[in-house]
């Protein structure tokens, strides 16, 4: 990409282009810069000084404590150790339980709206769509409602001779709820005893709370819309040719999805996974907005948590710490990811029949797929250089 | 005698294809009406919980906690409306459209200028911001709350509409579709303006940047529905109640502040209210954002 412009044109006006090149970039330079790169270095001072928020975290009261700020969280037992473990544990089961609903009912969503017959296909776009321009605070007022005790959810499952649980004040974990109700109580030994970051495997093995199913249920009603047009885009590129072949082979509808389109639809999964991987270890406007981390901390995330510590509780050491931990994680996670996919993407004849999935090439026509609000910095990472370098 | 043999066998070879069509076709309207049957129950389950908050900002508080999922109201009341305009609720409103509009307008001027840039002028160290701004791109943004707070705090922006907008105006993400799209352009357009003398600036403006209207709309989609929802930036950057956006003022609203108890009624039509202009903006551009990719369907 580079190369291909840097082709030497007539000279004459390169003075003048360097000049206006950094004059038209400014801008967005100045303003990166003042507000992306600084911040980061700033909080990485933060992170390993005992600044308490009065007075800039510059000034010479303020001292530096090494790596004492990560060391509370991580390795010293104490209040805050077993609230962050507390709250990589909830977000934990809110990332294992969202990503394969989401992606599995987007894809769902995407063949059954994508079939040709199907009258009324931009009808149902727009229902499964329409959630995910929404406001996250509107959606959680929303939700706060209809999950109330006596609220919609649960007068619809007591028609269906269903007692819905008090969603947003039961504390219990829904795995310890379902052992309860077969008579297991207490934790084995071996469980109770030991334990990692503060609290023990029995807790976390709790599952998550009503609340945070809440949460979990609310994720895969706003994002899968999103993924659901990826998917489509990435099903109109490859429909055709191959279906077609699909059912001149006399395959039936199931055989053909499952042997020819899944497969052909594997960027474009991992894509979603990519963006699930990195949106929903990033929970916070929810909760902020609906639980504040209760009921007994179940709600609690690494994001909101880190929010709290600094804002609330003045711990602005403990809170940049965290954020850097939770970014750590995040591009733990998504490399992790990247190698798993490296290894089975090997499609190398029928690649010529799909362009991967929404990005770079059809950037500006798709503008679904940046709209994953939290996500939106890594989709487009995806779609960049490699890719065009590829090209 | 080959030939006769070819046409004797063609169309048996047709007519034994058309019978499997038919016997598909047959199928396939059968487990059409169940897939209309699964997609309409779906599709409810998706709108259901807005028509659920629209009828219930017309109701009475006691109404709204007895019978939460009747979409008719008891006696159809706007004391809820009322209320919510009594309240700070037109400022929350004023702030969102400012920074809406600030941040919308800002970054399409400013993230096309870039990548007009990036993609069209030569310049010492444009691989190197090229490579910063992948870089900037991968931090996710929950993460930079705090940083963003402390330099905020740090020039004096704090609890300014300078601090809750300026900073939102950074979005690499937008310049990389400009970029993107500028590149798609042949520079041979701009050839003619070249020769005629018209300056660098003059060839963006005049020449280049009407052709990215596709491009352009695009940004000013995700700008506008990011900037209107976005909360968590609000949060770390005001404090006083005269800056509350309606993000925020809502995230008041919802965990008790204004109303004690829970006056659903009051909650629902705050929600509600602030989804009408996302949703508008969603049905102008309906066609842009849903059917984007259809020009790839041969049908």
């Amino acid at each position: 990409m580079m190369k291909r412009l840097k082709k030497p044109k007539e000279g004459g006006a390169h003075g003048h282009e360097a000049v206006a090149g950094w004059l038209f970039i400014s801008p967005m330079v100045i303003i990166l810069g003042l507000f992306l790169v600084i911040p980061v270095l700033m909080a990485a001072w933060v992170s390993v000084s005992d600044w308490t928020g009065r007075g800039s975290p510059f000034a010479s009261t303020v001292n530096f404590v090494g790596t004492d700020n990560y060391a509370k969280l991580l390795t010293e037992p104490g209040l805050a150790q077993s609230d962050f473990g507390m709250s990589i544990k909830n977000n934990s089961y809110y990332v294992l339980l969202v990503i394969p609903i989401q992606t599995a009912l987007s894809l769902f969503l995407a063949v059954m709206v994508n079939r040709r017959v199907l009258k009324g296909r931009g009808f149902f776009r727009t229902a499964f769509y329409f959630p995910s321009v929404t406001s996250s605070v509107a959606i959680t007022v929303i939700f706060l409602f209809l999950f109330s005790t006596t609220g919609a959810v649960n007068k619809a499952l007591h028609a269906i001779g269903v007692n819905g649980p008090q969603w947003f004040s039961d504390p219990k974990g829904i795995l310890h709820m379902a052992l309860g109700n077969m008579g297991i109580d207490t934790p084995p030994a071996a469980l109770a005893g030991h334990g990692f970051l503060g609290n023990s495997w029995w807790q976390w093995l709790s599952g998550p709370s009503p609340a945070m199913c809440v949460f979990i249920i609310m994720a895969v009603f706003t994002t899968s819309g999103t993924f659901m047009l990826l998917f489509i885009s990435a099903l109109q590129n490859l429909q055709g040719e191959v279906e077609e072949a699909g059912i001149m082979d006399g395959a039936s509808g199931w055989q053909r999805f499952w042997h020819i389109t899944l497969p052909m639809l594997k960027p474009t999964t991992f894509t979603v996974l990519t963006l699930g991987l990195i949106g929903t270890w990033q929970v916070f406007d929810q909760i902020y907005v609906g639980t504040k981390g209760n009921p007994s901390k179940t709600t609690l995330t690494p994001a909101y948590l880190s929010y709290s510590s600094s804002f609330q509780n003045n711990q602005w050491g403990r809170g940049a710490a965290i954020a850097f931990i939770l970014f750590a994680i995040i591009v733990a996670m998504t490399i992790l990811q990247r190698i798993v996919l490296r290894d089975r993407k090997t499609l190398p004849k029928r690649k010529r029949f799909y362009r991967d999935g929404p990005p770079s090439a059809v950037v500006p026509a798709t503008p679904t797929s940046p709209l994953v609000p939290t996500a939106s910095g890594a989709q487009m990472d995806d779609s960049t250089p490699g890719e065009g370098d590829q090209r | 005698m080959t030939a006769s043999e070819l046409q004797h066998t063609v169309p048996e070879v047709r007519s034994a294809k058309n019978r499997r069509f038919d016997k598909l076709a047959r199928r396939s309207r059968y487990s059409g009406i169940l897939v209309y049957i699964a997609l309409g129950i779906l599709a409810l389950v998706y709108i259901y919980p807005f028509l659920i908050s629209i009828a219930n900002s017309f109701k009475l508080d006691p109404d709204a906690a007895a019978n939460p999922i009747s979409l008719i109201p008891q006696t159809f009341s706007t004391e809820a409306l009322q209320r919510l305009f009594e309240a700070d609720f037109p400022t929350w409103f004023k702030n969102s459209a400012i920074v809406t509009v600030v941040v919308t307008s800002g970054r399409v001027f400013f993230n096309s200028l870039a990548g007009y840039a990036l993609s069209r002028l030569r310049f010492p160290g444009r691989g190197l911001v090229f490579a910063l701004l992948i870089a900037v791109m991968s931090v996710p943004s929950v993460v930079l709350l705090i940083p963003k707070f402390l330099v905020i705090n740090e020039l004096g922006m704090y609890d300014t509409y300078a601090g809750m907008t300026i900073p939102l105006l950074a979005d690499a993400a937008g310049i990389f579709i400009m970029k993107n799209f500028f590149e798609s352009i042949p520079a041979s357009v701009e050839e003619a303006a070249r020769i005629d003398g018209a300056g660098v600036f003059r060839r963006f403006w005049s020449v280049v940047l009407p052709m990215a209207r596709p491009a352009l709309v695009t940004i000013f989609i995700l700008s506008f529905q990011g900037s209107w929802n976005e909360m968590s930036h609000m949060i770390i950057s005001t404090q006083s109640p005269e800056l509350f956006t309606l993000t925020k003022g809502v995230a008041q609203l919802a965990s008790g502040a204004l109303s004690a108890g829970t006056q659903y009624p009051i909650k629902l039509a705050a929600a509600t209210i602030m989804t009408i202009p996302v949703a508008v903006l969603f049905f102008i551009f309906q066609k842009k954002i849903m059917n984007s990719s259809d020009g790839a369907v041969k049908e």
